[in-house]
């Protein structure tokens, strides 16, 4: 940058023109060109993380994403072996496309059936066809997987021919199931995680009533983490104001004890849980043999969601602590002091000068442990029982055991979505720069 | 209220002794009347125990001992937001989530004022440190000068009768310190307050106070105007602190009523005040300011005390001259002349005399 300082005569007689470096170059491009060079190093600096972040967290998401709306299970097979990827379901389609929603399927449509049916023989995706359909109605695989089998022997006319195999293929709620899925993209996996569904003529509508699972799934595990977030509050609050008032000394030992559930593996501390919440566990036996409590009376604090309530509060405390200390230990005690000199009572010193000071770290310890909360896995799954486990669970039970990953994509995107909603409220609300972790 | 207007002391420590552990006192035996309206400095070297006696006042911390009285009321069970005390902390304390208004308007609003009369006494708080136009902003947007006066509007807008203040300038700069000392006195003069102050800065001190108070050791070595102060310290603690001291150690020779004879070290004899020595054989230190020291013939005054002295250092300062000597064996012998037209510039190496009246030499404990 040497070169560019401004001589004196060109700033005298050039002011109102453009500014030129001694040697005459004009000086916003010897600017330009010299913090180039440093941008070029910073850039090459953040290069690796960027392409990290790229790889391990926008490609994962955008591809969870794009699962949720996208499935080719009923429209294109890909060989496992060779890699080969063929049309399914094209017959079908056709006709779905000559025909609008509701059309009675006749001789032809059946006809486009029985012909897809043997290609789905021919390259052996009966099974995936079925499943692809099963997934939005019950117990359709096996009629796609019978009725393969049986392909190359059907002849016209073949309405019949197919409807005497099994009854369930006059069903006007499996063709619009069909319908549906013969394109690849469909946004019936959100409807599903929403307990939504469409009914034979394409309007949206509330599944059967015993089969309400996720928005119930969704608000639960809302509430729960709500309260997780307001219990971890609670009791992290009066910690963090001691840990930022004691003695450094002292407060580091405390600090220990706050961070030694970090140390330890999260598998051993709800263990740890199971051994005195369950029925015959410590806490039970303590209170029974001090007869508290009789002993057919015993408390259920495992396996339901006081067992989620209790866990996960106590794994999520040092998120709430940490923010909490963090805005605490720089707070001057002659702030209260002030407070106390001119009138206020303790507790309005505390409310009216100690509290809000400490908001952005409250804020960012909420948001911390209520996202953390949401999306909790593990301890839910070993402690929750039936009525204590959360979407979490079932995202994981869709990837894993159903291995429905388009709609473990849609649930896991309306979490995202409702998180993204929530941090959105809470910027428009408290402000994001008001967040302070530490 | 009769006890106090009969001995006319508005705050009183009485044998007042703090510990914070249990094993050393950070405070022995304070003893201090303050009359109402008074301003009185609190002055001494850093871990003297001032703030801890303006924090016991408060109400921040209990005496381990003593009585602590307001008006003739003993205090010490009292709570601090009851004792009606206003208070600048060092660091000013403003509330930082709060704007300058909303600070002021605090101490009425726990007192339950209503909304005008509020604003009305916030308006003139703020007029007061002429700081009307800034009530909207927080005190992060404002100077160090400025916060400092808010903080003084603040400890003042609830009208105490009593106003603590904990080094409140310790963080400005020169002029504005100078400025800030000037605007305080005038404003605890005029509103009559009674005022206790803690500074460091003798200069501070002397400046703004009716009486201060040097504190050393968790004792106070001298109560005394200013001028007393300065020119009758009694004892050499004093005598160091307050403002520049030439000194030289000897043993008593001889005491007659108003003057000592003093052998120094190096076995010259001088004449001096005794103040805090009583019998031949003791140890002293004598002690003699650098501007009542002459060296030119002409300004001598009849019966100074001469002795003689080498130059060692001449300093042009502007308004005076500063000049190092070597007087009996001490090198670090400092005299202040003012810069007069006539004024004698001496030189390095130079051989003079030099001569002080023998009141002006104190004789103090070593
Ligand atoms: N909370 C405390 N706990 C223990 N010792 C303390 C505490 N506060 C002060 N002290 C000790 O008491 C002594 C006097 O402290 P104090 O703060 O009163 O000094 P000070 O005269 O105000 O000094 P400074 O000019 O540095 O502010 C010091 O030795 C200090 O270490
Ligand atoms: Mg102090």
């Amino acid at each position: 940058m040497s070169d560019a300082t401004l001589s004196p005569a060109a700033m005298a007689d050039t002011m109102p023109e453009q500014l030129t470096t001694a040697d005459g170059k004009p000086l916003k491009q010897a600017l330009i060109r010299a913090q180039s060079h440093a941008r070029r190093r910073a850039f090459l600096l953040v290069a690796p993380l960027l392409a990290f972040i790229l790889l391990t967290f926008v490609m994962p998401i955008g591809q969870m994403l794009h699962r949720s709306v996208h499935n080719e299970g009923f429209t294109w097979h890909e060989d496992v072996a060779s890699g080969e990827r063929t049309r399914i379901m094209a017959n079908l389609s056709q006709w779905f496309d000559q025909n609008e929603l509701g059309t009675e399927p006749g001789e032809a449509a059946f006809a486009a059936l029985a012909a897809d049916l043997v290609v789905l023989r021919e390259v052996k995706a009966a099974g995936q066809a079925g499943t692809r359909i099963n997934y939005e109605r019950s117990g359709s695989r096996s009629m796609f997987t019978k009725a393969a089998r049986r392909a190359q022997r059907l002849e016209a006319p073949f309405k019949e021919a197919i409807v005497d195999l099994d009854e369930d293929w006059l069903d006007p709620d499996l063709w619009r199931v069909m319908r549906d899925a013969s394109s690849s993209y469909t946004a019936n996996f959100y409807l599903a995680a929403l307990d939504r569904t469409k009914d034979a003529d394409g309007n949206v509508t509330p599944v059967n009533e015993n089969r309400q699972v996720y928005v119930k799934l969704f608000q639960r595990t809302l509430f729960l983490s709500i309260v997780i977030t307001f219990m971890t509050f609670i009791l992290a609050y009066p910690i963090a104001h001691l840990l930022a008032t004691l003695p450094l000394a002292k407060s580091n030992l405390l600090m220990i004890l706050v961070l030694l559930p970090f140390w330890t593996s999260l598998l051993v501390r709800t263990t740890s849980w199971m051994v005195l919440l369950q029925s015959q566990g410590v806490v039970n036996d303590a209170l029974v043999s001090t007869g508290i409590l009789a002993d057919d009376n015993r408390l259920e604090m495992m396996y339901n969601q006081a067992g989620t309530l209790i866990a996960m509060t106590h794994i999520l405390l040092p998120f709430m602590v940490l923010p909490l200390y963090s805005v605490m230990r720089p707070i001057n005690p002659s702030y209260v002091r002030a407070a106390r000199s001119l009138g206020a009572t303790s507790w309005t010193a505390f409310r009216r000068v100690y509290f809000p000071q400490t908001v952005p770290g409250i804020g960012a310890g909420a948001l911390l442990v209520f996202i953390l909360a949401v999306g909790y896995y593990i301890t839910p799954a070993l402690v929750g029982g039936a009525d204590g486990q959360l979407i979490s669970n079932l995202i994981a039970f869709h990837m894993q055991n159903s291995l429905n990953w388009s709609l473990a994509a849609a649930l896991a995107a309306l979490l995202l979505g409702g998180i993204l909603l929530l941090y959105w409220l809470y910027d428009r609300l408290v402000g994001i720069d008001n967040l302070k972790l530490g | 209220m009769a006890n106090s207007s009969r001995n006319n002391a508005f705050v009183e420590f009485e044998r007042v002794q703090k510990s914070y552990d249990g094993e050393n006192l950070v405070v022995k035996d304070l003893n201090l009347t303050l009359p109402r309206g008074e301003f009185l400095t609190m002055l001494g070297p850093s871990g003297s125990g001032k703030t801890t006696c303006l924090m016991m006042l408060a109400g921040f911390e209990t005496a381990t001992h003593g009585d602590i009285r307001l008006d003739g009321v003993s205090i010490n069970h009292i709570p601090p937001h009851k004792r009606g005390i206003g208070m600048v902390f060092q660091n000013y304390a403003l509330f930082p989530h709060m704007t300058i208004a909303e600070n002021l308007s605090f101490p009425l609003e726990v007192r339950g004022m209503g909304k005008s009369e509020r604003e009305q006494k916030v308006k003139r708080a703020l007029d007061m440190v002429e700081m009307g136009a800034f009530g909207g902003r927080r005190p992060s947007q404002l100077s160090g000068g400025q916060q400092q006066r808010i903080a003084l509007a603040r400890a003042l807008v609830f009208e105490p009768e009593l106003v603590l203040m904990d080094e409140p300038l310790g963080a400005l700069d020169k002029q504005l310190r100078e400025k800030m000392q000037f605007e305080i006195t005038r404003l605890a003069h005029n509103l009559g307050i009674t005022t206790v102050y803690v500074t460091h800065d003798q200069t501070e001190a002397l400046t703004m106070s009716d009486r201060v108070a040097v504190f050393n050791d968790g004792r106070i070595q001298q109560l005394a105007p200013p001028n007393e102060l300065y020119e009758a310290p009694v004892n050499s603690f004093v005598a160091q602190f307050i403002g520049e001291n030439n000194t030289m150690e000897g043993t008593i020779k001889e005491i007659t009523g108003n003057q000592a004879l003093v052998q120094l070290d190096d076995g010259e004899v001088i004449r001096c005040k005794p103040v805090n020595v009583y019998k031949p054989g003791e140890r002293a230190r004598v002690s003699i300011r650098p501007e009542r020291v002459e060296y030119n013939k002409d300004r001598m005054q009849e019966g100074a005390h001469t002795i003689k002295a080498e130059v060692l250092e001449f300093i042009y300062m502007g308004d005076i001259f500063r000049t190092r000597l070597k007087v009996a064996g001490n090198e670090e012998f400092i005299i202040k002349t003012r810069n007069a037209p006539d004024q004698v510039r001496l030189q390095a190496g130079q051989q003079i005399e030099i001569g002080w009246m023998p009141e002006d030499c104190h004789a103090l404990d070593a």
